[in-house]
């Protein structure tokens, strides 16, 4: 019984890596690129902000703002602050 | 004629050809290496460049080829019998389209990974480059104006498949969620989204959608197809993620079920194959079959749109060169096989010669109807599936096919544009929604402007969506050719299905533009110049590039 079941087990991982592989290979690239470009964004705003350069990114960001509205006042209700700190990120 | 033999006659012609026919080309012509250094491993980036399992990698490659095109074609050119149409898909898939899908993986893996489009600029030289991307554009143009219509057409003909058509989208919606942010593990949510696709198939039929006959001064055709070129232009400004990835995997699980369903209803029920072997009784205005046939069949024998797949992402990805056989060649194979099974439902799945004929009144009718019609006859007897849940089944098959080639479709014809206000400074036209706006309305000017007020403009074009398609098939023949010249390999094998793609793309063209003159069509007539110029300087450039070569072998012979 025991046998079976991580036999069972073992092909379920199989047909699992396999259907990974199929569900992503098509647009694999696609997605790397638009992780990429997050991650590049992510990067600048942090860099700046270590190393005391004026943000480039803060005029740009302004377009993000609808997307990342709802991740930040979930942020600053985790940190216990029940309205937006910012003055100027009015979310709730 | 039982259906049976049809079948596996067809099947076992094509398993010939991959067993037998493809080992000798690999062997003595494309000569593959095992221990050759695919571009996957040279450049591998874990994004573009990933040597991937081939059965996984045919798996995508197939889905990837394989659009509405193998079942419209077929369907369509059965008017002049089942025999004409069974021997082009069977002897086209075997010595033309796997050749041509085998060749184009090996001569891009062969030069790092380049598209086809680039390589013809490199190996053959920049004025074949010019014709490709026109060629290109072309054919996209016509594949989403023909496919809006199609789809357009099935959602009227079948308002039970309403509901399940638009009911995938939402599905591929949540699996998107489930996959990415849920991290729900695979196996289980197909298993989910596949069980959701079949529940809204079965519920379709109870729960019928028809727009009104009029809408807002608009036939209910042309409505869907605003509609439909509505939401092709949201998808392809979305992130892939959300809405094409889950799209494309949960429509290629489908297209395995509905496969694997339809040839096990012609093996249970063998269904009697009514339509004539060679049609007598052509109904009037009805082309002649040669040449038409090599162009309407295009898709499921020979494709130049899978010279694109192949070596634009295929080939990045082949792990072993021996691969390319596997994927190439059999991929060609499995889209003969689709071919195959739209033959035997739009010549066997009706009860009587004269039903038959009562479908096929005029050429270009039938056509992806037929293969719903007949093929939904065929499931339910064989499998007793209720006949109206089996067309909604073949319907969505069809329909979620066209709709997922024309999310993509519009998707590349958007990059062109965006990359043409590149080139020419046009800084409006290199972002995205300009450039996909311009697409959309190049499409529903093309629909609008050749087919009037109710938009079907997209299937008048379908004949010349076939010869452009061939001139790609050509120019990918050719650039194989070309190479194998340069390696002194045989080259009889790839320059016959060159020189009888040429003929009878010339041929088609030529009987075309001759009628559309004399129905003083000018907008197509325009059309069919444009291709029919491309075709000969496609035709010039073969001549000369291999004149060329012959004289730098002598030369290089004599020295």
């Amino acid at each position: 019984m025991k046998e079976t079941f991580s036999q069972l087990k073992y092909w379920y991982r199989r047909v699992s890596v396999a259907g990974a592989e199929y569900y992503n290979a098509p647009y694999r690239a696609a997605v790397a690129r638009a992780k990429r470009d997050e991650d590049d964004l992510f990067m600048l705003l942090v860099f700046g902000e270590m190393m005391g350069i004026p943000n480039p990114a803060s005029w740009y960001t302004l377009e993000l703002q609808p997307l990342l509205l709802e991740r930040f006042h979930d942020w600053h209700q985790r940190m216990g602050m029940e309205r937006s700190p910012l003055d100027n990120m009015r979310c709730c | 004629m039982s259906a049976i033999l049809l079948l596996i006659l067809g099947l076992s012609g094509m398993a010939l050809g991959y067993f037998v026919y493809s080992r000798f080309i690999a062997k003595v012509i494309y000569k593959v290496d095992e221990n050759f250094r695919t571009p996957a491993h040279e450049f591998e980036d874990g994004v573009d460049f990933v040597p991937t399992n081939k059965f996984v990698l045919w798996g995508h490659h197939f889905t990837s080829v394989a659009g509405a095109a193998p079942i419209v074609g077929p369907a369509i050119a059965v008017i002049w019998g089942w025999l004409p149409a069974f021997l082009w898909v069977t002897i086209g898939t075997i010595f033309f389209a796997g050749i041509h899908d085998f060749g184009a993986i090996w001569a891009s893996v062969r030069n790092k990974a380049k598209s086809i489009g680039t390589l013809t600029g490199e190996v053959v030289g920049t004025r074949a480059r010019s014709i490709f991307s026109i060629v290109i554009f072309l054919v996209l143009l016509m594949v989403n104006a023909v496919f809006g219509v199609v789809i357009a057409k099935l959602l009227i003909n079948n308002p039970g498949s309403v509901v399940p058509v638009w009911g995938a989208i939402a599905v591929a919606l949540v699996i998107g969620q489930l996959i990415y942010r849920a991290k729900l593990s695979l196996p289980l949510v197909s298993l989910i989204g596949v069980v959701a696709l079949y529940v809204l198939i079965y519920m379709g039929p109870s729960v019928p959608v028809s727009l009104p006959e009029q809408v807002g001064g608009l036939s209910d055709n042309a409505a869907w197809i605003l509609i439909l070129f509505g939401y092709a232009a949201v998808a392809s400004l979305l992130p892939v993620w959300v809405l094409l990835q889950p799209r494309d995997y949960i429509n290629g699980l489908q297209l395995f079920v509905g496969l694997i369903a339809l040839y096990a209803a012609v093996l249970i029920g063998n269904p009697t194959i009514v339509a004539p072997m060679i049609n007598q009784d052509l109904p009037a205005g009805t082309p002649s079959m040669i040449p038409l046939l090599f162009v309407t069949i295009a898709c499921g024998a020979i494709s130049g749109f899978h010279g694109l797949v192949s070596s634009g992402t295929t080939s990045k990805q082949l792990r072993r060169e021996p691969d390319a056989r596997f994927v190439g060649y059999f991929g060609a194979t499995g889209e003969g096989a689709l071919a195959l099974a739209a033959i035997i439902a739009a010549t066997a799945g009706f009860a009587s010669l004269a039903d038959w004929q009562a479908v096929y009144t005029s050429f270009g009718q039938g056509g992806v109807l037929a293969f719903v019609n007949g093929g939904a006859t065929i499931l339910s007897q064989g499998t007793g599936l209720n006949a109206e849940v089996a067309g909604t089944m073949l319907t969505v098959m069809a329909a979620l096919f066209a709709g997922t080639t024309m999310d993509t479709g519009l998707r590349l014809q958007r990059y062109i544009f965006q990359e043409w206000g590149e080139i020419y400074n046009f800084k409006w036209m290199a972002k995205p929604v300009p450039a996909t706006l311009l697409s959309v309305g190049t499409c529903l000017l093309l629909a609008f402007g050749a087919g009037g007020a109710d938009g079907s403009g997209g299937l008048l074009i379908w004949p010349l969506f076939g010869t452009s398609n061939q001139l790609l098939a050509g120019l990918t023949l050719l650039v194989v050719t070309v190479m194998l010249v340069r390696r002194g390999a045989p080259t009889v094998f790839t320059v016959v299905p060159l020189i009888f793609l040429l003929v009878m793309t010339l041929y088609a063209l030529l009987i075309q533009l001759k009628g559309f003159y004399t129905k003083g069509d000018w907008f197509l007539l325009t059309l069919d110049l444009v291709v029919l110029v491309a075709a000969i300087l496609v035709t010039l450039e073969c001549i000369a590039s291999l004149r060329r070569l012959k004289r730098e072998s002598e030369s290089a012979d004599a020295s």
